[in-house]
Order: structure tokens, then C-alpha cells, then sequence
């Protein structure tokens, strides 16, 4: 599966994607730039993604404690999350996100 | 004597940069080997990210601890490090490392302390941790004049236009205490939902209904001014749109983000931000300068505690021959060890 990722450059990546994954870890591994310092244990807000309208209503819902930690994050959209809350899987293979400003 | 205000530099066995998991853990393991240590960290208090960024959360890796949270962890290697006295210089950051006309390490702190030894153990992690930026054009115009990340002298407030952002405890603390000095206070948030103390949210907003200050529900999207002088910020809301409230300063509160910062000009080879070490010693590509934990890199590296705690070991074995070159390396078990159990105060 695919998640197309949108960089600061406004360049988009097509990523391979393993089941499971979290959406940062993907980002991550194909050593595109996103900070994700706590290792995706959602406290640290430092990786910040839009995601493509079309897609926000795929997403599970956001926790409590991901609303808290996007305090913590600047240029806060509605469409905003923290990659590392979405985990991959079939039904978002195509997933298209945009790396927030940081 | 405080830091800051000593006339002589401190001496001492090893400096180590970070006191998060892997510097306490190498206070320990150099404490055996009777080697005493001076600890320097930005944070106001031991931990690193277990205690910044997930106090409260569990940690399952830990051999022979099956759970435990960030803060557990922390408190536990306090003590079982507390035998060896380790000296610590919190709210610090190391900026700069020298050596002296006698072969010491002198590393000097942003606030004046100067520490010499034998050995330095960079164990910082992702680096300092450091206030977020807002990514507003021109802000850094604006630092320490009208913007500022921290307060360290209220009076300085006294009298001005404020504006404070964020949601978090820096944010509704700071709002509470300042809005009695300042001529005016508003505290812009994007949601109308705060995070920090409940009794804290309370009081601000019960200044916010008695007048004594304004809450707009926005993010700030521009600043005014100019000669390092803010006039106002341009905030912005997705229904309301742009407009822009005079103020005179700005405090952005959103919370730390790490920065590898001064260890950069310790002139270390660096390799993406991380500092390459040799697998026997950890040393780094300076002699008596070594590191451990997340912020060193070698084939195989893996960023976990346990692995960082399996480096300070071997890095304290190497700064003995440093520290004490006269002694022969003993290796003893503390289960058996009667020199070891008096160390730790047990025998």
C-alpha cells in the first residue's frame, strides 16, 4: 500500500507502506523530514500532518490526548494530526497527507 | 557556593551533558570504579525526555521491570545512584568545552558555571530541549526585545501590553500571574479547550469575565513592529479571518522541542546531528570525550534505554584508565563484591 506525501517543497512522494505502520514511521523510514522525537507515543507534537479532505472521514477519530497535543503544534487546521495516531491499513492505501511547517 | 557564582572552577572526575536515563545510569557505573561526577542539564530536574515528554507513560523494555512509567524510571535511577553523590547543574546548558593548559576538560554553562575534568560523557539525547518557535516571518527580529519564551523577571512585564499563546500549564500560569502587573492581557489559543490545571483555567477565566483580561480564540498568524519593537500581532481564525490586537510583547508557549544546540561547536564529528563513537569505548572522535545514549551513532545503533545503559558500562571502563591511569582495572560483581557493596552503602 501507498501513502503519497506531500513535502515543505511541495514535492509528493509515494511511499510504500507495510499494514500496520504508523503514518510517521513510513515518513520516517523513507528518511523524508519530520522530527517525531517521542518515537510515537503521542507527547510531543512534533509530527504534524494535513490530511487530503478527501480522506479525513477514512481516519479513525481523533483522541482526546492528539486534540491536546496539537496545542502543542502551530498552523493548526482542521484537517491537522499527528502521523503517528494513524495507523496504516487496506482501506487507506493511497492516504494523502502534507507535511505541516516545523 | 550557587552556580554562577563560584570564583574557582569546579573540579572534578567527569562532566556529564544530560542527565536524562543514560547520564544517571553512567553515574552509577563510573561510581563503582570510584569516579565521581557533575551532571549539567537544561531541564530543572533529572529525567531527559522520560521526564519531559512522557512522565505518565509506560515503558515496558526495561529488563527485569516488566512496567514502569518515564517518572518511575527516573526516581528508581536516582536512587540507586544517590550513594554516589552526583553534584548536578540543572536549568543549565552546557555552550562550550575547552581544554586547559593542564590537559582538563573545561565546559562552561550558559549560566557562568565552569566545571574541569579528567573526562566529558555527552549523554543529550535529541539535544536540548528548547521552546518551540512559532514559524512567524521575522520573529526572531523580535526575540528577547518583545518575544520572549520564558520569564525570568516579572517586573520586566510591568506596565506592558501583553499577549500570551498557548493552552498548556507555561501558557495559563504565566497568563495568571502577569495579568496583575501588565496594562493589559490577552491570552490567544486556538480552541477554547485548555490542557493545563483546571484551577488554573478557572481563574483565568474568571479574569476573563471580570474584565481584567481577553481571551480570543485564534492562532497567531503575523507580527507588527519594527526595530525590535512589536506594536501588535495578526491573529487569524478560520471563520473570523485575519485582524490584528496592539501589544507590546509576546510570550509563546508551546511547549519544548530538542535542538542539538552548542554541543554542535564542541568540534566533534558529527554525522547527521549525531556523534559516531568506536563500539569498545563509546569514545567519540576526541580522546576523553565520549557519548552515550540517543545522541551517539555506530553500526547497529539502536535508541533504547537499555542499550544506552549497556554503553555507559563500557564507556566507564575506558574513562577509568583517563581518570585513575595509576589503577588496575578490577572487574567485580556488586552481588559479590564486598569493596562494590560498601560503595553502594549495603555492606
Amino acid at each position: 500500500m501507498i501513502v503519497r506525501v506531500t513535502d515543505r517543497g511541495g514535492v509528493e512522494h509515494a511511499l510504500e507502506a507495510l499494514d500496520g505502520w504508523r503514518v510517521m514511521e513510513v515518513i520516517r523510514d523513507w528518511g523524508l523530514p519530520i522530527k517525531a522525537e517521542c518515537g510515537g507515543a503521542c507527547s510531543c507534537a512534533t509530527c504534524h500532518i494535513y490530511v487530503d479532505p478527501e480522506w479525513l472521514d477514512r481516519l479513525p477519530a481523533k483522541s482526546a490526548e492528539e486534540e491536546d497535543m496539537l496545542d502543542g503544534c502551530f498552523e493548526v487546521e482542521d484537517n491537522s494530526r499527528l502521523a503517528c495516531q494513524i495507523l496504516m491499513r487496506d482501506t487507506l492505501d493511497g492516504l494523502k497527507v502534507t507535511l505541516a511547517p516545523g | 557556593m550557587p552556580d554562577g557564582q563560584s570564583q574557582n572552577p569546579i573540579r572534578t572526575d567527569v562532566t556529564i551533558v544530560g542527565a536524562g536515563p543514560c547520564g544517571l545510569f553512567a553515574v552509577f557505573e563510573l561510581g563503582l570504579l570510584d569516579i565521581k561526577c557533575h551532571l549539567v542539564d537544561i531541564l530543572d530536574r533529572p529525567g531527559g525526555q522520560c521526564a519531559e515528554l512522557y512522565p505518565e507513560k509506560p515503558i515496558y523494555d526495561i529488563p527485569a521491570v516488566p512496567i514502569c512509567t518515564g517518572q518511575e524510571l527516573t526516581d528508581k535511577l536516582m536512587e540507586q545512584i544517590a550513594p554516589f553523590d552526583p553534584v548536578f547543574h540543572f536549568g543549565q546548558m552546557a555552550t562550550a568545552l575547552s581544554k586547559t593548559e593542564d590537559g582538563w576538560w573545561r565546559l562552561t554553562t550558559d549560566m557562568d558555571t565552569v566545571i574541569e575534568s579528567k573526562v566529558i560523557v555527552i549523554a543529550a539525547g535529541g539535544g536540548s530541549f528548547m521552546p518551540k518557535k512559532p514559524p512567524i516571518k521575522d520573529i526572531d527580529a523580535f526575540e528577547d526585545t518583545s518575544v520572549f519564551y520564558a520569564v525570568r523577571q516579572m517586573e520586566k512585564f510591568r506596565g506592558k501590553h501583553l499577549v500570551i499563546a498557548g493552552g498548556g500549564d507555561s501558557a495559563l500560569d504565566w497568563t495568571v500571574n502577569l495579568q496583575p502587573l501588565a496594562a493589559s492581557l490577552t491570552l490567544v489559543h486556538r480552541r477554547d479547550d485548555f490542557r493545563a490545571a483546571p484551577d488554573t483555567v478557572n481563574k483565568m477565566r474568571q479574569l476573563v469575565a471580570s474584565g481584567g483580561m481577553t481571551l480570543e480564540i485564534a492562532q497567531i498568524s503575523g507580527l507588527e513592529g519594527s526595530d525590535g519593537q512589536l506594536t501588535g500581532v495578526v491573529l487569524k481564525d478560520k471563520d473570523k479571518g485575519e485582524w490584528s490586537i496592539p501589544c507590546d510583547m509576546l510570550l509563546p508557549f508551546y511547549g519544548l522541542t530538542m535542538k542539538l544546540g552548542p554541543v554542535a561547536e564542541f568540534g566533534l564529528n558529527l554525522n547527521e546531528n549525531l556523534i559516531p563513537v568506536d563500539t569498545e569505548k563509546f569514545q567519540t572522535s576526541t580522546e576523553g570525550i565520549f557519548a552515550i545514549g540517543d545522541i551517539n551513532t555506530y553500526p547497529g545503533k539502536l535508541k533504547l534505554i537499555l542499550s544506552g545503559f549497556h554503553e555507559a558500562a563500557l564507556m566507564s571502563q575506558a574513562a577509568h584508565r583517563i581518570v585513575h591511569p595509576d589503577r588496575k582495572l578490577r572487574f567485580q560483581y556488586t552481588t559479590s563484591s564486598t569493596d562494590l557493596q560498601q560503595k553502594l552503602g549495603v555492606a
